[in-house]
């Protein structure tokens, strides 16, 4: 019989390099839709690490010459009203996008799960405070929450951040916290409890790991819909400030007036905005059917 | 029941109360109050004159005391006056809550005609081509800005009537009014239709499993009368809280997609009252909508017991 702190952390099996092709093309087969959104989200990624060598301008200086230059061959995607690239900006707007995506969501559920963890492992009054806060961030849609934020805040890169990460809180503490509540009762808590392991140890080496895959899939879930909220605080003009080239900032109000007379600047930084949350949005439910069976559709 | 209805009130009321203050101390926590604003825009520094508009607007007094009167306000119906406009918030907030409203139920009906039959469809075609189809537009529907949904129904519009289909003047027949709310509604309620047709979709496909349905089946009812009759009816509670937690949230698509087609609602005043630090007004806004949305899952809730007679709430 194995002791009870090795059955407990038992390390993740570690496939050998010699099967990872199989396995690599099991999970083509299984899951295409996961794969081709996890390639579009590599796509991004890249394009976001070698903006620089995948753009000729750059992305913020202006030229009154090109001002809502048709797309051509210097210019594959056309130039907005200030004559800047708008492949250059949208290849380095996916900069601002992944990073405020990723951060946004990695704030979110570090808190969440900060939340959650205290709330479910230690109940009580605790309990019942932490779950009246989640109540009243999750009474206001994420967007308006988001909003106000930023208008408190101000405009800037990390307040955007922050902005968005506060809305998405209550979603993780909810999932952490019942997945906590159930685990608690579990026989190897008790076992751990028994051999005189510390309860704050307990709930990050024993409790935590086992709420990891519903967590990772809710994750996903958040970073589509952070990217997807930085767009519209950005369309809004309360989100990344300029001259910071964020696709949903391209598409500011004046969007409407160029419908008419240079439809290439609203259909490209959109493009890229929809594509990037659709890959989040495949992989986010390959994931899950992964992960979360119990989820499954 | 009772006492589970009494007890769901209260939190509601607490959940209100706890939003207020949030709200109100985070729109305190903005550098500069209108009093700067106004001043850094007309370019003058006058410190008695200022000290005198902050004293007016009360912006004087400690954060508790304009706390408190705030509230104190709410509850005679005395929202305060909007600094930008100086007219009464009330007066203000008032004539935009309908057309909000109507957009908000447009879009809901809209998504509740698509999402669910073709939910249905999808689930009850599984894996066939009509299914990937399905699925794949109900996801793109998720990944879709609402703004730029907006924005490509414009561009079409530009190049196949040229004309805008954006709001210049107050509608004058019903007609038009629902011509001209219908677009944007749409634009609005695509995603949430993604979202009730995902939810419609997995919901079915459990039923559709359930011996019940094959005994149905077995007993030679109709294949409409097992899809319909039997299985939605059992598959639709699921789909019920999504549609109510989507009609509570539907504010977020709203106030881009009033922004791009220029519709006078609430949704846009909020991003034009945060824009100008109008507090009244976002505050009072801010209240409002999580009412709205707290009020609408209250009702969620019990609409389930209505719609599910297993579900009982004792307590």
């Amino acid at each position: 019989m194995t002791s009870v702190e090795e059955a407990a952390v038992k390390p993740i099996d570690i496939a050998p390099v010699a099967r990872l092709w199989p396995q690599l093309r099991y999970v083509v087969t299984r899951h295409p839709l996961g794969v081709f959104g996890a390639a579009i989200m590599a796509i991004f990624v890249f394009a976001a690490v070698f903006a620089d060598l995948l753009t000729r301008y750059d992305p913020v200086s202006t030229n009154a010459a090109l001002s809502l230059a048709r797309p051509d061959a210097a210019h594959p995607l056309g130039a907005d009203f200030m004559g800047r690239d708008v492949y250059s900006r949208i290849i380095y707007g996916a900069r601002i996008s992944l990073a405020v995506g990723l951060g946004a969501t990695a704030l979110g559920c570090a808190l969440g799960v900060a939340l959650g963890l205290v709330s479910g492992f230690l109940g009580g009054w605790v309990d019942l405070v932490v779950q009246r806060l989640v109540d009243v961030m999750q009474a206001l849609p994420v967007l308006v929450l988001a909003l106000v934020m930023a208008a408190a805040l101000g405009p800037a890169l990390g307040n955007t951040i922050v902005a968005i990460s506060i809305p998405l809180v209550p979603y993780s503490a909810r999932v952490i916290r019942s997945n906590t509540l159930a685990l608690r009762e579990m026989p190897f808590v008790e076992a751990a409890r028994a051999v005189g392991m510390s309860e704050f140890r307990i709930a990050v080496r024993h409790v935590l790991p086992n709420t990891l895959a519903p967590l990772i899939v809710l994750a996903t879930a958040q970073l589509g819909a952070a990217i997807l909220t930085e767009s519209s605080l950005s369309f809004l003009g309360l989100g990344i400030p300029e001259p910071h080239p964020s696709w949903g900032r391209m598409l500011s109000e004046s969007a409407a007036e160029y419908v008419r007379v240079a439809p290439w600047l609203v259909v490209f930084p959109g493009v890229a905005i929809s594509l990037v949350v659709f890959g989040t949005n495949l992989l986010g439910d390959a994931l899950r059917d992964l992960l979360d069976p119990r989820l499954r559709d | 029941m009772a006492t589970y209805l009494i007890r769901r009130f209260f939190l509601m009321l607490l959940t209100l109360v706890g939003i207020s203050v949030l709200v109100f101390v985070m729109l305190r926590l903005v550098p500069g109050n209108i009093a700067d604003i106004l001043f850094d825009a007309a370019g003058m520094i006058n410190p008695a004159e200022k000290a005198r508009l902050e004293k007016d607007l009360g912006l004087d007094q400690p954060i508790a005391i304009q706390y408190v009167r705030w509230i104190g306000g709410l509850l005679h119906g005395d929202l305060g006056y909007s600094y930008v406009s100086e007219k009464p918030a009330l007066a203000e907030i008032a004539p935009r809550i309908p057309i909000t409203a109507k957009l908000a139920g447009l879009a809901l009906a809209f998504s509740v005609l698509f999402g669910v039959p073709l939910g249905v469809i999808s689930a009850v075609r599984q894996n066939t081509l009509l299914d990937y189809v399905l699925r794949v537009i109900s996801l793109s529907g998720l990944s879709m800005p609402a703004f730029w949904l907006g924005l490509l129904i414009l561009m079409a519009c530009v190049s196949w009537f040229g004309t805008l289909p954006i709001y210049t003047a107050p509608p004058k027949t019903l007609w038009d009014e629902l011509l001209l709310y219908s677009i944007p509604a749409a634009a609005v309620g695509f995603r949430s239709s993604a979202l009730v047709m995902r939810l419609t979709r997995s919901s079915m496909l459990e039923v559709l499993r359930q011996d019940y349905i094959r005994t149905a089946r077995a007993k030679g009812a109709s294949r409409r009368s097992v899809n319909y009759h039997h299985a939605l009816r059992n598959a639709i509670l699921p789909v019920v809280t999504v549609i109510g937690i989507e009609a509570a949230f539907l504010m977020g698509g709203l106030i881009v997609t009033e922004t791009v087609f220029n519709i006078p609602g609430v949704a846009r005043f909020l991003v034009e009252a945060i824009r100008w630090r109008d507090y009244p007004i976002v505050q009072n806004l801010v209240m409002f909508i999580a009412a709205v949305a707290v009020v609408i899952n209250f009702v969620v809730d019990l609409l389930y017991a209505v719609l599910d007679p297993r579900i009982k709430y004792a307590d």
